[in-house]
């Protein structure tokens, strides 16, 4: 009986990891394709051939031809680079601030209230609608999509990390470098922070896949980055018009989104299981 | 338990208060001058110094943010720039469609996400929780307004099952409008099924460890009976929560399906106000949904403290 349970915890373990290392696969090869675009890309995603115009998929176009005649496959080679990117550039500015916040706010009694009341206001707008509101005031471009949407996610990262704060305080050893006299920065910086690790890099993972999922968004709504910038939201919102006749300039970008919004979920899930099986049931 | 109720409403006011505060000032980040911007380019430097008066926008910034909040505390939200009404008559204009779509969404999600979500977590780490697990995260992969443009494309254009879009002509029946809500709701269902599946999954789970579902085995219940007595009844209140806090996200939530589907519901209103600036529509639209978000947070938890004899606060 004993036998049978581990076997299967361990087929349970290489399917999770095998579904995790595919997953990490498929998000390098679209960093890859990205970064290396200029020599990958069969067409330059601008060029327009008016003669090619909204072609179907064939073997000069794989994923066929859009409105202006380019290269669709092309561009969303060149579009992950933006989409990418801006999900990248949110992670980074997200997880920053949120984690100061979240130390500050799990680690600090006082400040505890302030940061969190300013936090469940955030939270009780949808993150859409607060993105677009932030892009309409600051002024719809690359930057401002990328603040904006670093604003939205921030105070996801500030609750997972005050959450961890709180708890991490409380351990013997946080208790004893306070003892001894460490200076608070040192407790936060490195005994806090080296702790409260994986979920902060969990978190990081989700938030890179919603930020690309919201960014693909507002650029559908014509909130976003100028249309004239190949990103898989503003390819799907221009395909939007020609969908009737050809319904490839939608269809494949979307799928570019739904792959690298998976690959990137999944990781995450992985992440959580591998560095904290404690958190497993959760999911 | 009075004042926990007391404590949890001045909990709730502050919340809206910074809500509006946030909305408030950072309405005021965004470049041009707000007269100049109501009255459009034709304005003359006369008209634009007499609507600041009007609007109090000659006054020190924190002069006009005390007399805006004094009005939005009293439920006056402003007038649109652009629809020559007040805000709040605006948003209530267009709050049928939004609310059916939010209601239908919902229930599709719960009962797409409900059983999922008991299937996954009684056969954890079997075949069906890694099917279950896998759909929820693909779930939540898709793009809503793909996936719309994808099933008008299939159910409206090639099969002519549904209409392509809109709310029906003027004066269509209330049944006839809520028909032009299945596709939308079908797709808004589908991509928040994954959040109820992921935490009735994780609340099964929490309660199948508990001591009187192994009381309720060890008395010789059939496993069903034990799922569905014991086990189900226990998990459904945080799974209400969550029903209902989706509930409440998509109210302002459906924007970019309102707008993929040319329904003229809240998040329609909210797209065509950022494009025109209508800066008063935006600021009404962001606390109205904030405030039902709220109103609903704290619903759920008042009826727990009425209901649950364990939640103590």
């Amino acid at each position: 009986m004993i036998e049978r349970s581990n076997t299967r915890q361990f087929l349970l373990t290489l399917f999770q990891r095998r579904i995790v290392l595919f997953a990490a696969i498929v998000i390098t090869i679209i960093l890859l394709l990205a970064i290396l675009a200029p020599w990958i890309a069969p067409y330059s995603p601008t060029s327009m051939r008016v003669s090619q115009r909204l072609r179907p998929p064939s073997f000069t176009n794989w994923f066929g031809t859009d409105e202006f005649g380019r290269d669709i496959l092309s561009r969303i080679i060149y579009g992950g680079r933006a989409s990418f990117g801006i999900g990248i550039a949110v992670v980074l500015v997200s997880v920053s601030i949120g984690t100061i916040l979240g130390l500050l706010a799990g680690y600090f009694r006082s400040l505890d209230g302030p940061i969190m009341r300013l936090v469940d206001a955030m939270m009780s707008l949808p993150d859409i609608l607060l993105a677009i509101f932030l892009v309409a005031v600051l002024g719809a471009s690359a930057g401002n999509v990328i603040l904006a949407l670093a604003i939205v996610y921030t105070p996801r990262v500030t609750r997972v990390v005050r959450g961890s704060t709180l708890v991490v305080r409380e351990i013997a050893f946080v208790e004893a470098s306070r003892t001894v006299g460490v200076p608070t920065w040192r407790i936060l910086c490195v005994h806090i922070l080296l702790n409260i690790s994986s979920p902060i890099l969990v978190q990081a993972t989700f938030i890179f896949a919603y930020a690309m999922l919201a960014e693909a968004g507002l650029s559908f709504l014509g909130a976003g980055v100028p249309p004239d910038v190949p990103t898989w939201g503003t390819m799907i919102a221009s395909g939007q018009q020609y969908v009737d006749q050809a319904i490839w300039t939608v269809l494949f970008p979307g799928l570019a989104i739904v792959l690298a919004a998976l690959s990137l979920q999944l990781l995450g899930d992985g992440l959580r299981d591998m560095l904290d099986p404690q958190l497993r049931k959760d999911l | 338990m009075i004042m926990v109720l007391l404590r949890r409403l001045f909990g709730m006011l502050l919340v809206m208060f910074i809500v509006a505060t946030m909305v408030f000032f950072l309405t005021r980040l965004a470049p041009g001058d707000p007269a100049s911007l109501m009255l459009g380019e034709q304005a003359t430097v006369a008209d634009v110094e007499q609507l600041r008066k009007t609007y109090g926008l000659d006054q020190p910034l924190l002069v006009q943010y005390l007399l805006w909040l004094k009005e939005v505390a009293r439920g006056n939200l402003g007038q649109s720039i652009f629809l020559q009404r007040p805000v709040l008559q605006a948003i209530a204009e267009r709050a049928e469609p939004t609310f059916f779509l939010a209601l239908f969404s919902i229930l599709i999600a719960s009962i797409i996400g409900i059983p999922a979500g008991l299937i996954s977590a009684v056969w954890r780490g079997e075949k069906a929780d890694q099917f279950v697990s896998s759909g929820a995260m693909l779930a939540a992969s898709i793009p809503s307004f793909w996936l719309g443009l994808i099933f008008i494309q299939f159910f409206s254009v090639r099969l002519g099952w549904f209409p392509v879009a809109g709310y029906g002509p003027p004066g269509a029946s209330l049944v006839e409008r809520l028909y032009h809500l299945v596709l939308p709701a079908l797709v808004l269902g589908i991509v928040n099924s994954a959040l109820i599946t992921r935490f009735t999954r994780a609340s099964v789970l929490d309660v199948m460890g508990e001591d009187y579902v192994r009381t309720a085995r060890a008395k010789g219940l059939s496993e069903p009976k034990v799922i569905l007595r014991h086990v189900l009844g226990n998990a459904l209140i945080p799974i209400i929560t969550v029903v209902g806090l989706t509930a409440a996200l998509l109210v302002g939530g459906a924007i970019i399906t309102e707008t993929v589907f040319g329904l003229p519901g809240i998040g329609n209103l909210v797209v065509s106000a950022v494009l025109r600036r209508d800066y008063p529509v935006i600021q009404g639209a962001l606390i109205v949904i904030a405030g039902i978000y709220v109103l609903i947070n704290f619903s759920i938890d008042v009826i727990y403290t009425l209901v649950d004899p364990r939640v103590k606060y």
